[in-house]
């Protein structure tokens, strides 16, 4: 059978225009990408997810084993951990109810990255836009820090080299920066060949460069002739572009920006940005939402109030963008259970720890250390329906269903798991 | 189950009950009859002494949707100082000016409340703002869909389309979001900020479009009565917040040319030029003018002191009023070639010259409006204070000693500018009970809820009377929702999820091939993923769609 209008959720751009073929007899969990696919796409739908049985201290067991003796290890834990919440908007929600009846902290497996974005919204804020307003109305698309496409392999076919916008422009006018990096640029290339300005950088020095940048911006004058080994000149070039632009799009991946208190920088971008607004049209675009990580910060704040690094441990929701993450909470030791969950991909195991783990998720899971226990689930967007929010943190869209599974949804675990605790 | 309410004083507005001691009867969450004597009454609630209304009605308040929570991750600080931790039957949260779902709901019962309306469900945003209403527990929910600023509905309006072809494009937008009405929010001047305007009066051209918010009020006015939609046209006009903003409210109410229109926080358009700071009330003539016209009502979005958080959907009013929140935070977005957001956080401060003159102004709207079934009691939460302020502003309404009080202790420069201090007028219960609930049933087009009638939803409200008004509103001594006893002695005794309330007028579907088009060739979702079904509102047992009738498609006006 051919499925249109599929939603991908192996990146973060959930593109919703793909075809899918489902099983043959000989295969019957097989699918392929016949439409629209990318190199992320293909390895999401065609990878197998054949059930595998719930483990129990490296044991097969029973899906009541398994869950009975995961509440006893968050019964008797002080400072459990939910970690990973690699799931969709249902799932994370269960996630949400137990965390709340275990006194559990919460976080995400990417919360290192998106959590600089987020320090910057709770802390001076940003103007931002969203996919289909790129698509129809960017003029100077600044890239900082990444190629975008080995992460959002579509963006620049679906967001910049479209054929036709609302507002009749022609897209292959479209000027391309990249800025800091040493990024595959091919991706920039205008469909007549024109190729994309590159000023390179070392990534770790793009918090000066960023200064610089925004300092021209604010129209400020710079002593220095070069910063990072960029001509001010070059910079200066760059800040008259943006503000002549009639609808600029800065756009980086916090992912990428992997140095201490990158947050700052993502503020100087976005700063930056509201500067040239006072004059012209100018918007971030911060791409991410990989591994449900939107969904995870989307219905935490609603259910809790806060985003990621949340702990329930004293009854009310308490944040702490520093002390309550996965990393921290491990190595001291303060987290004393982990319940992990991964129900995308095989490829986000558990980090190997001494604290009691539960493993859930795919049932291919490449488990580095065998967990207390382990319960398989069924994935969402291929064998069960879910809704996903976009990286823009806007739009979300409904994932499908392709193939039957006869394993369980997370949420359904989750809640069973819940069932066995009281609230304290 | 059949529940017996013995001997309150009941305030029913739909059925003219003004404080008459009587008895009412539920059964399976429905208000009935008398009973015959011989049927068995399950529960009895002995009520003598106590005043009994409907439950009330929140017909503005922003609950769900992507800006609230773009507002509840900027404010932690906000939610440190109101945690809520968990109970046997409540789940933790927290509260205040952007409160968690959960919280939101449990208040807005605690309150008396049994429905809440999110106004402003930006189309390609509604499956959120369904999901965040699907997690807040008990009350009732519902929203507005936004239009106006949409490439869509501009493209048609500057294509000349007749108004067949936006009426169904209309009804298509209610069906895809589910909504129980539609918005529009300083018509066409989102979409006019994306091409770099910062201000759009309202016979000014959208400059891309060379369309002006004039046409685009009148053509949603005319599409909202002619799809039978009984909600009107919901407004938030242009020029939000500017000095001599008056004028534009004013001619608003001239260009629905008598199709019936909802002005919403009224209070953030009703200012004048006039005085030494250029800022005066435009709230007499405001008034005068909803006296006047029999097809306007109004919401007030009275502001309150204290911290709260602006979010709106018009992102170019955020963005020129950015520099005067608190603390200095804001977001504003582009959102889809369909609408905008803004969010900024706001402390109104009572010796601040401005603030205190549109907490006056407010004041002085909903005292000089004369008819209540037309001006309804909002702080269009959380824009001008969070909603748990409302049993405060109704005593701000009820007593006028304290109101005048109150008025001594603002800028003194702002009293001298306001006729508050010698209004007179006290709002009755009768009053306060048709504001905020028969008339607010009335105006969303809620036929069964909002009244103590056979047949009404038995969503019932019972306070203790007490001179304190304020007092008396923040703590009921009983809520039922839908029959069931939700709430005793201000504090809820049982979690229940309300519907979700949408109406689904008839229109041409073969409108969905052209949309459906439209979107291959310009958006990066297909149409079909736009559409939030049933399913995605009810999952996991959160309530469900009550369906409101459309009065069919009214006479064609040409
Ligand atoms: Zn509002």
């Amino acid at each position: 059978m051919v499925i249109e209008n599929v939603t991908c959720p192996a990146c973060g751009l959930l593109c919703d225009d793909l075809t899918i073929e489902t099983a043959t007899d000989s295969a019957k969990d097989k699918l392929s990408v016949v439409k629209n696919g990318c190199h992320k796409s293909v390895v999401f739908f065609s990878r197998s997810a054949s059930p595998t049985s719930p483990r129990v201290d490296g044991k097969p067991a029973t899906m009541a084993q398994a869950i009975t003796r995961s509440g006893e290890i968050l019964r008797q834990a002080q400072m459990p951990l939910l970690g990973a919440l690699a799931t969709e908007v249902q799932g994370m929600r269960a996630v949400m109810s137990l965390a709340d009846k275990a006194g559990a902290t919460v976080d995400h497996m990417n919360s290192n990255n998106f959590m600089r974005n987020v320090q910057v919204v709770q802390n001076s804020g940003w103007q931002t836009t969203t996919l289909t307003e790129v698509r129809n109305r960017v003029d100077l698309l600044l890239v900082i820090g990444t190629d975008i496409v080995s992460t959002f392999p579509r963006f620049f076919e679906r967001q910049i080299w479209n054929g036709e916008t609302m507002f009749g422009q022609d897209t292959s006018k479209r000027e391309i920066v990249y800025l800091g990096g040493d990024p595959d640029t091919t991706a920039g290339v205008a469909p007549d060949g024109r190729k994309p300005d590159v000023l390179p950088c070392a990534i770790v020095q793009l918090p000066e460069v960023i200064a610089v940048l925004r300092a021209l911006v604010l129209g400020k004058r710079v002593v220095a002739h070069e910063v990072a080994g960029i001509a001010v000149a070059d910079l200066e070039k760059l800040a008259a572009r943006l503000k002549a632009a009639r609808y600029s799009v800065v756009t980086w991946a916090a992912a990428t920006l992997d140095f201490e208190h990158a947050e700052l920088t993502v503020q100087n971008i976005v700063e930056l940005v509201k500067t040239l607004n006072s004059t012209t049209r100018s918007s971030g675009l911060p791409l991410g939402g990989m591994d449900g990580e939107m969904n995870a910060n989307q219905v935490a704040t609603w259910t809790s109030g806060y985003p990621m690094r949340s702990s329930y441990a004293r009854s009310w929701p308490e944040h702490d963008a520093y002390h309550l993450s996965t990393d921290v909470l491990l190595q001291s030791g303060e987290t004393d259970a982990l319940l992990w969950v991964s129900t995308f991909n095989p490829d986000a195991p558990p980090p190997v720890t001494q604290t009691p783990t539960i493993a859930i998720g795919h049932p291919q899971m490449k488990l580095q250390r065998e967990p207390e226990v382990f319960i398989p689930v069924s994935v969402p967007g291929i064998d069960h329906q879910g809704i996903a929010f976009r990286m823009d943190n806007v739009v979300s869209l409904p994932l499908y269903q392709l193939r039957e599974s006869t394993l369980p949804r997370l949420g359904e675990v989750l809640g069973e798991i819940e069932k066995t605790l009281k609230t304290n | 189950m059949l529940i017996k309410l013995t001997g309150g004083r009941v305030y029913d507005p739909a059925h003219g009950i003004d404080g008459k001691v009587m008895d009412i009867y539920a059964r399976d969450g429905r208000i009935v009859a008398k009973p015959k004597d011989t049927e068995r009454i399950d529960q009895e609630y002995q009520l003598a002494g106590k005043v009994v209304m409907a439950g009330a009605i929140d017909m503005h308040t922003h609950i769900g949707g992507g800006k609230v929570n773009i507002a509840r991750m900027m404010l932690p600080e906000d939610h440190r100082g109101d945690p809520v931790g968990h109970s046997e039957l409540c789940r933790a949260g927290c509260g205040h000016a952007a409160p968690s779902t959960l919280t939101t709901g449990y208040r807005y019962a605690e309150m008396g409340y049994t429905a809440g309306f999110e106004p402003a469900v930006l189309p390609m945003n509604a499956r959120q703002a369904h999901l965040e209403m699907g997690d807040v527990p008990i009350i009732d929910k519902g929203g507005y869909a936004m239009l106006g600023s949409d490439d869509m509905l501009l493209r048609m309006l500057a294509a000349k389309k007749d108004q067949n072809a936006i009426n169904d494009y209309v009804a298509w937008t209610l069906h895809a979001s589910q909504a129980m009405g539609i918005k529009v929010v300083n018509p066409g001047g989102i979409s006019a900020f994306k091409f770099n305007q910062r201000m759009l009066d309202l016979d000014e051209n959208n400059s891309y479009y060379q369309v002006t918010p004039r046409e685009v009020l009148k053509t949603l006015a005319r599409a909202v009565y002619e799809l039978g939609v009984p909600h009107p046209l919901h407004i938030h006009g242009n020029n939000l917040g500017v000095p001599g903003n008056v004028e534009t409210t004013l001619n608003t109410m001239l260009g629905a040319e008598g199709y019936p229109i909802h002005l919403t926080h009224i209070q953030f358009h009703s200012y004048g030029t006039e005085g030494d700071r250029k800022f005066s009330s435009g709230a007499a003539r405001i008034a005068e003018a909803i006296n006047q016209r029999k097809n306007v009502s109004a919401d007030v979005g009275q502001i309150l002191f204290g911290q709260t958080v602006t979010a709106s959907g018009d992102n170019m009013a955020q963005f020129r009023n950015h520099a005067a929140g608190s603390p200095k935070k804001w977001v504003v977005m582009d959102i889809e070639c369909d609408a905008g957001c803004g969010v900024v956080p706001f402390k109104y401060k009572d010796k601040n010259f401005v603030n205190a003159l549109q907490w006056a102004i407010g004041l002085e709207i909903f005292l000089l409006v004369e008819d209540p079934w037309r001006i309804f009691l909002t702080t269009d939460h959380p824009n001008g204070a969070p909603f748990t302020s409302y049993p405060h502003l109704i005593r701000l309404l009820m007593d006028k000693t304290f109101r005048k009080e109150a008025f001594s202790r603002i800028s003194p420069d702002a009293q001298a500018m306001s006729t508050l201090g010698s209004i007179e007028r006290e709002y009755t219960l009768y009053e306060i009970a048709i504001m905020t609930r028969a008339g607010a049933a009335k105006l969303v087009g809620l036929h069964d809820r909002g009244h103590l009638g056979a047949g009404a939803a038995a969503d019932i409200t019972v306070y203790t009377d007490d001179a304190d008004r304020e007092k008396m509103f923040t703590k009921p001594d009983h809520v039922f929702k839908d029959g069931q006893l939700v709430v005793k002695d201000g504090s809820v005794v049982k979690v229940t999820w309300g519907a979700t309330h949408v109406v689904k007028p008839e229109f041409d579907r073969g409108i969905e091939k052209d949309i459906a088009k439209y979107f291959d060739a310009y958006h990066t979702v297909r149409m079909e993923h736009v559409k939030v079904t049933d399913q995605h509102i009810a999952d996991d047992g959160r309530g469900h769609v009550q369906v409101h009738e459309c009065k069919g498609r009214r006479e064609k006006t040409t």
